[in-house]
């Protein structure tokens, strides 16, 4: 079954890097479609490049091809060359799996991790042949849904989903299948969506926005209430209790052409507890739960053998917190499997000389750049934001770096945070500046990269009250930092476009009304905003000015401890009040010890759901909860889970 | 130890690029556990060396491939089991047909080959016109074309590169457009000529179908042979090529009439090649 592909085929021979449409890869899959099998197109809406790696796709697409009710194939964005063919030709979007048009598919599941490519979506549900909003689709149109860390706000974008999963995906894809599949085999009669929609929201994890009344008065929202009171008030997200249950992607997808993180990627952990008050992921994701060590083991050197990677990334937010990271790494660089050298990367490393003597370990080959993310220039600015590295933190990290051949050094640093000063900006370029002295101990012309980004406040985050930084602030500071490194030789400063960050700002905390200009900017033709040579700040403005919203209101406005937050009905598990007094710690200059080796200090995260963090070994890493001042000897303070069956009896409900 | 491989591409992957291909044969040489030579230094590359780069989009018959083996390991691999070994981890689309030891000392796919055999369909044209445009191309004797080399407009002949242009007929059932099919022996050497630059140089220009690479020949004085050397290892649904003699007249016009085993599906012993419309 090649659906699309005869019509397909001339098209591809006229457009740029054909091979992202192909599909083909190890690991792809040809499943075939029934009517007693749901259909999901799992689409990401960025270039194939980008999307392939999405391990959050790729687990998704395995779990429901397992189940004998459902299929999953996958789409990305096409490029606009091909969009222009497509539209030309009359085409729909399509399927890579089996060039089928995405018309077939009961439902389109988005993953949405970047605010930015919200008009793609849009664009792809059109490209789908379906209309834009749930509203005015009909029985026979796919559903709209999306997952992934925009959607713990998806209020921007709620009036074009018929549904939103919040939280982990292995589990809730079964029970959405089963409601999905009864309405199907029914035959979809007329006017049933929207009750099968209603079933949808009985769903844990499942949020429908249309099953919801939005108020406001003025300019303030006033309540988010469900219309029925079978639906819930608050929607919970959902969270997979033990990683090792779910060893997945067991045959991760190894494409044909180039792609960003072209290599094995291997979960060790989910959640973090490091309390960074900025990130979001770090917050929405607890609480932590590591892979037992064996596991990870056996699916590193299965996906080497299967994949023929040389390169392999032990990933989660923060990998060499990993418990008995130093034994696993050690077993990984020993057991390089049969002649071929393999090269392990820590996706993000810690900013210290552990964090370095891990890398050393690891990086067996060629040591051309190490990247840590000190994200402050200043200790008093590092404990707003609990990022607590001491300076000679980050210069025994990058002394260690150079000491052991790597030549160049990039620093990862956030600007506009709040309580920010011009001594706190110029703090980066102190620290910059000390990282080429360090070096110059030990190669000729050390190079430090400086990549700034304009922060954006993150729903469920502490921050979550603040008011960004205007986009000439950002620009000020930026400068401010320019001026400062200009005469100081081997430092280049890179930074993210002020611009773009205000958008994202807008479409991080806005409401449900932003969702006309997102409408509007899409039909401007504003797609692949996240891309530099697309992203278009007026059209941005003029599509807010023309449906009367004011873009300073919702970037740059602080918000109250009493205002009513567009997804206050919705919850990652975080105590609103936890968040509130972490924000007026953060203004104290109070940190916040990674609570994984100290007493609960109940966020809500675990309590809330009556689950735990699973660490892998007894062993805390060596060297301590960096930074956080915590000594934490060679016993853990918390009780290991027992593996299973103990585990399992700690459900999610 | 160098072994040399010869592998077809076509179906979908015939979009993936030169570079593309690369990297799935590292990846897939890995898989197959060969012990394989290496670079010396920091970030050692297994010893793979790839012959004239195939337009991504286009389809081959004949795409070659060199590879270092180490010793003394790679005596105990049995080469004739080589191509059903590494076949089915190869996308669908590329299939290795055929593999031979070649000496070290041999030249390089780069420098030896002579000249390539393409098959190119030229859509919305009928078989009429196609010949009277190839019989002209035929006729002239200097085809003058500009084209770009190093940032500079240089003027360059592409006659004497043409050796050999043959009208095959309408094009295929299975063919994504329909039109007329015509055959074309281009030299790679002093430089390659590209089947994009062949059907610019019609006047008027012809738009490109399918392409598709069906020999890479080795001309030595005068005798003409593929690049894997007598006694290679073939599999049994490949297509044999038989060393042939320089006669353009009783050429072949595809793999399939070298063998009594037709390819089938990739459309290559479509009878139409029957009906050549030869043109020297």
């Amino acid at each position: 079954m090649n659906g699309l592909w005869p019509q397909l085929e001339p098209l591809l021979a006229k457009v740029a890097k054909p091979a992202r449409y192909i599909g083909l890869e190890d690991g792809s899959q040809r499943p075939e479609h029934a009517n007693d099998r749901v259909a999901w197109l799992l689409a990401y809406p960025d270039t194939y490049e980008i999307g392939l790696p999405n391990q959050g796709l790729q687990i998704l697409y395995e779990i429901l091809n397992e189940r004998p009710d459902a299929v999953a194939e996958r789409a990305y964005a096409p490029w606009t060359d091909l969009e222009a063919l497509l539209r030309e030709h009359g085409l729909p979007l399509f399927s890579l799996d089996t060039h089928r048009p995405a018309t077939d598919f009961d439902i389109i599941g988005f993953n949405l991790s970047a605010e930015l490519t919200y008009t793609n979506l849009l664009n792809m549900v059109d490209l789908a042949g379906a209309p834009v909003r749930s509203a005015d689709r009909l029985e026979h149109h796919p559903l709209i849904a999306a997952g992934g860390h925009c959607t713990y706000n998806p209020e921007p974008i709620a009036d074009f989903l018929d549904f939103v999963v919040l939280g982990d995906g292995e589990e809730i894809v079964a029970e959405i299948t089963e409601v999905v599949g009864a309405w199907k085999v029914s035959g979809r009669p007329a006017g049933s969506r929207a009750a099968m929609l209603r079933e949808l929201s009985h769903v844990s994890g499942v949020y429908v926005p249309s099953m919801y009344d939005v108020t406001y008065d003025g300019s303030a929202l006033a309540a988010i209430t469900p219309r029925f009171a079978d639906v819930p008030e608050t929607v919970e997200k959902r969270t997979v209790a033990d990683l090792a249950d779910f060893p997945y992607p067991k045959n991760q997808l190894v494409p044909l052409t180039e792609v960003v993180h072209d290599r094995l990627n291997v979960e060790v952990f989910r959640g973090c507890t490091r309390g960074c008050r900025f990130c979001q992921a770090g917050m929405i994701t607890r609480p932590v739960r590591e892979r037992p060590a064996e596991q990870v083991r056996t699916m590193v050197e299965d996906g080497l053998r299967r994949t023929g990677y040389d390169e392999v990334a032990l990933t989660s937010l923060s990998t060499a917190d990993f418990s008995g990271i130093e034994d696993l790494v050690r077993d990984i660089a020993d057991s390089t499997s049969n002649n071929s050298p393999v090269s392990v990367s820590l996706p993000s490393l810690r900013v210290d000389a552990f964090g370095v003597g891990i890398a050393t370990q690891l990086q067996k080959g060629r040591r051309t750049g190490l990247t840590f993310a000190p994200e402050a220039g200043t200790w008093r600015m590092r404990q707003v934001i609990n990022k607590l590295i001491r300076e000679e933190d980050l210069y025994s990290a990058v002394e260690a770096a150079y000491a052991n051949g790597w030549r160049r050094v990039k620093l990862y640093f956030l600007t506009g945070l709040p309580t920010e000063t011009d001594e706190d900006t110029l703090g980066i370029a102190e620290l910059a500046r000390n990282c080429v002295e360090l070096g110059k101990k030990y190669t000729k012309s050390p190079s430090v990269t400086v990549s700034v980004g304009g922060f954006v406040p993150k729903p469920f985050t502490p921050f979550q009250w603040f008011g960004q930084n205007t986009v000439e602030e950002l620009r000020r500071k930026i400068n401010l930092l320019r001026d400062a490194t200009r005469k100081s030789h081997g430092v280049q400063i890179k930074w993210h476009d002020p611009k773009a960050t205000m958008v994202e700002g807008i479409m991080s905390r806005g409401d449900r009304r932003v969702g006309a200009a997102i409408e509007t900017v899409w039909r401007n033709g504003g797609t692949f905003q996240e891309w530099s040579e697309c992203f278009d700040l007026d059209l941005w403005l003029e599509a807010m000015a023309e449906h009367g919203l004011d873009p300073d209101w919702y970037a740059y406005r602080h918000r109250t401890e009493t205002e009513i937050l567009p997804w206050d009905h919705l919850s990652a598990g975080l105590h609103k009040d936890f968040l509130w007094q972490d924000w007026r710690d953060a203004l104290a200059e109070v940190g916040l010890p990674d609570c994984r080796w100290t007493p609960c200090y109940d966020c809500g995260a675990c309590t809330g759901y009556s689950i735990e963090h699973i660490v892998a070994s007894a062993t805390p890493p060596a060297g301590g909860s960096q930074g956080t001042g915590q000594d934490l000897g060679s016993s853990v303070p918390v009780s290991l889970l027992g593996r299973k069956p103990e585990a399992a009896a700690v459900g999610v409900e | 130890m160098r072994i040399r491989l010869r592998y077809s591409k076509h179906g979908k992957v015939r979009f993936t690029s030169h570079r593309d291909v690369a990297r799935i044969w590292e990846r897939v040489l890995r898989r197959a556990e060969l012990p394989l030579a290496r670079t010396e230094g920091f970030s050692p590359r297994p010893k793979m060396h790839f012959g004239l780069a195939l337009s991504t989009g286009h389809e081959s018959l004949g795409e070659y491939l060199d590879v270092d083996l180490r010793e003394p390991e790679a005596d105990e691999i049995d080469l004739g089991m080589l191509p059903e070994r590494l076949s089915p981890l190869l996308p669908p689309g590329i299939e290795v047909e055929a593999v031979s030891v070649i000496n070290r000392s041999d030249p390089s796919l780069q420098e030896a080959v002579t000249s390539c055999v393409w098959r190119i369909e030229v859509p919305g044209q009928s078989v009429d016109s196609l010949t009277s445009a190839v019989a002209a191309m035929l006729a002239a004797d200097a085809i003058p074309v500009v084209r770009e080399r190093k940032g500079k407009q240089v003027a360059d002949d592409l006659r004497p590169g043409i050796l050999h242009l043959s009208v095959l007929g309408s094009t295929p059932d299975d063919a994504p457009e329909t039109g007329a099919v015509f055959e074309a022996e281009l030299a790679t050497q002093p430089r390659s000529i590209r089947p994009a630059e062949l059907l610019a140089a019609f006047d008027p220009p012809l738009p490109e179908g399918r392409v598709c690479r069906i020999f890479q020949w080795i001309n030595e004085d005068g005798a003409t042979r593929e690049p894997l050397s007598q006694g290679a290892h073939v599999t049994a649904t490949a297509v044999a090529v038989a060393p042939r003699e320089d006669h353009p007249d009783d050429r072949s016009h595809g793999r399939a009439h070298d063998t009594q085993d037709s390819v089938g599906s990739d459309g290559i012993t479509d009878p139409a090649t029957e009906s050549a419309f030869d043109f020297v």
